[in-house]
């Protein structure tokens, strides 16, 4: 519970920057073997992105609930959900957090409360908001955290959802993580008004709002108060995060070759990599500390997923309907 | 109010014990009022469950017995709507998704096929999606291309979803309590011109069971199978069949996910005869899948097989067009006829043929 705190201590420094960490190596690591083709699964790397997620989820409870994208290796994480089953869950094994049926895009952990992330735009949005009915019918006072692209917001369930949302007053915060693509096409060559996204939900009675730099803290904060004020029955709420994803939409490269971007763009978002600007702010001891625990953790999350067994062929049947 | 025999072709009233009888409609409310009270996560939700015409009187009385928060409208966003039942079912609860035509499910495909179907698939059996998604199929008095059709073939292909489809009051009442209590998504497809119909139903909560074909009317010269509204019209045309002295089975799937192949292969091995008759159309159908299975088990070595449903168009909404649209008893029958009398080209008189329910009905939808 960061975000309630508004001075930030070194602890929930050191918390923030061992969640950014973990993410981003894990990634890193995705990419370095992807080549091996050991994981045989589309991966969406989050890299670049990943302060969004962590900051949101550092205000969030075991029993919140996250529902996330495609490019969910980020908020499955940062929700606390096991690095091992999703390793597993990479290389097709049945100790996947899916039993290998999902792969990337399709993490989930009910231990966690991290809804299973859909391939299709836009489809867990109201995934999301049918939970948060659910909380409500329940009286429960957790949240529901849906993350989604900007790309989802051009979807017809989108502006569906916050309407129903709104007239519900349920306990769902909206996250877009607007990077400025769908694939390869740019927020300009898709929406009239690119920079109108809060705007128009506002219209929806939704408090939104919009947080530019990816400032970290910032993020931590804004999201904190908004979730409180939603334990308290206030209704859904909306924050846009602007963010950059570094490498290519699907795969483990980068891109800035092919023409759509160039790499000018990205190289601002570097220099306000808030991986960066946390390590900057750690006695040096920790920092070291962090980075090693982080490797340790994500070795062994690899040997599990190569270790894991395969799935028997008649799991293949399994699954198809629940008993 | 008509007496049951005076509605029900033969067959379906010797089904149960003599209860009390009771609509289709009511059979439908009936269920969903108990299975409310028994089960404080079953909800219902759907454009105008709420209002004063209660889907066709088959939500009536819901909401002031249960209160808004477990009986609301929505939005005319059937999309995100489909996609809310299924996140409040993967929390735990127990949505009932009312749409008043099938046609409307187009809307919600996406959600259904996407998401519904493959959750517990896909995420390995970590999540289920307890839901019913009930809608109804229109006919006759001008319902047309966008108000009659029946889709379940569409749904029957993806592997996930449950698809029911009852005929009569207390298939109706069973179906229902064993949809909203199975952990699957039910496509639970109704038809109209069948409200009014009247049945044996037992007054407690009950359950019938997937997958158990019923066998509403022995017989051994020719199987008829209907699906839906068709066991009724096939169920007439057994009778005119009688009169020529041919003897039909008539046969009712109830779901079409699970289907109950052993039923039926039993009642071919016994006529040597089936003729489907499908409330949907042929091509790429619900038809050509269990000739297709019976074909495939050896099931059909030496049977004759048939099938009728929609005719190969959009469905017109001039009754002068329409009447050539559907399968109806008279047809029925001369196609059961001349499969057991080959080159006989009896026909049944067309006003003999005509259904009490169809009679009964005069519109508006």
């Amino acid at each position: 519970m960061i975000g309630s705190a508004p001075k930030k201590t070194t602890g929930d420094t050191a918390f923030l920057y061992g969640q950014l960490r973990l993410i981003r190596r894990t990634e890193e690591r995705i990419a370095e073997v992807y080549s091996t083709d050991a994981i045989k699964s589309p991966v969406h790397l989050a890299i670049g992105q990943e302060a969004i997620s962590v900051g949101v989820c550092a205000n969030l409870t075991k029993e919140d609930i996250v529902g996330c994208t495609y490019r969910s290796h980020a908020a499955y994480l940062a929700k606390g959900a096991p690095l091992n089953e999703m390793m597993a869950e990479m290389y097709g094994k049945s100790a996947g957090c899916a039993a290998g049926k999902g792969g990337s895009m399709h993490l989930i952990s009910k231990e966690f409360n991290v809804l299973g992330s859909s391939a299709v735009v836009g489809t867990g949005v109201p995934i999301a908001t049918g939970y948060a009915l659910a909380l409500k019918q329940k009286n429960s006072k957790n949240v529901v955290v849906c993350f989604l692209g900007d790309g989802a917001t051009e979807e017809g369930v989108f502006s569906e959802s916050l309407n129903f949302a709104a007239l519900h007053h349920l306990p769902v915060l909206y996250v877009v993580e607007n990077n400025g693509y769908a694939i390869h096409e740019p927020l300009e060559k898709r929406q009239s008004r690119p920079d109108a996204i809060c705007e128009r939900v506002a219209t929806y009675g939704i408090n939104t709002v919009r947080i530019e730099d990816q400032d970290i803290f910032r993020i931590c904060d804004e999201s904190s108060a908004m979730i409180n004020r939603m334990r308290e029955g206030g209704g859904p709420a909306f924050l846009e995060c602007l963010t950059y994803r570094w490498r290519e939409h699907v795969g483990p490269s980068e891109d800035y070759d092919a023409g759509y971007r160039s790499d000018n763009e990205v190289a601002d978002w570097k220099q306000n990599d808030q991986l960066d600007r946390l390590a900057a702010m750690l006695p040096n001891d920790e920092f070291v500390a962090i980075n090693s625990r982080v490797e340790v953790v994500i070795d062994q999350a690899f040997a599990f997923a190569e270790d894991a067994s395969a799935p028997a062929r008649e799991e293949l049947f399994a699954h198809v309907f629940a008993e | 109010m008509s007496s049951p025999s005076d509605i029900m072709p033969d067959g379906l009233d010797t089904l149960h014990e003599p209860a009390r009888t009771l609509s289709y409609v009511d059979a439908i409310r009936e269920a969903l009022d108990q299975e409310m009270t028994a089960d404080e996560r079953v909800f219902v939700m759907g454009l105008d469950v709420d209002d004063h015409k209660a889907i066709q009187g088959s939500t009536r009385g819901l909401l002031e017995k249960h209160g808004s928060d477990r009986i609301f409208t929505t939005p005319l966003s059937e999309d995100a709507m489909t996609g809310v039942a299924i996140g409040a079912a993967m929390a735990g609860r127990r949505p009932v998704h009312v749409h008043i035509r099938m046609d409307f499910l187009m809307l919600c495909m996406n959600q259904l096929i996407n998401i519904a179907a493959k959750s517990h698939y896909m995420y390995g059996g970590a999540t289920q999606v307890p839901m019913v998604v009930r809608s109804m199929i229109g006919k006759s008095w001008g319902q047309g291309a966008q108000h009659s059709q029946n889709l379940n073939a569409m749904f029957a292909h993806v592997p996930g979803l449950k698809v029911v489809a009852p005929s009569n009051a207390d298939d109706a009442k069973g179906m229902l309590i064993a949809s909203i209590r199975d952990p699957n998504p039910v496509v639970f497809t109704e038809h109209r011109l069948l409200y009014f119909t009247e049945g044996y139903v037992p007054e407690e909560a009950f359950t019938l069971p997937f997958g158990k074909a019923r066998i509403c009317a022995e017989g051994a010269d020719v199987t008829l199978l209907g699906v839906s509204n068709m066991v009724m019209e096939c169920l007439r045309a057994r009778e005119l069949l009688a009169e020529q002295d041919i003897s039909a089975e008539v046969i009712d799937p109830v779901t079409l996910v699970p289907l109950d192949m052993e039923t039926i292969a039993a009642s071919v091995a016994k006529t040597g005869r089936i003729l489907v008759v499908d409330n949907a159309w042929t091509n790429c159908g619900f038809s050509a899948e269990i000739l297709a299975r019976l074909v495939e088990s050896g099931a059909a070595d030496g049977a004759k097989l048939r099938r009728m449903g929609f005719a190969p168009t959009t469905c017109p909404t001039t009754p002068w067009l329409e009447e050539h649209y559907y399968p109806n008893p008279a047809t029925v029958a001369g196609s059961a006829h001349e499969m057991v009398k080959p080159g006989s080209d009896w026909m049944p008189d067309p006003e003999r043929a005509r259904l009490t329910y169809q009679m009964q009905f005069r519109g508006p939808f």
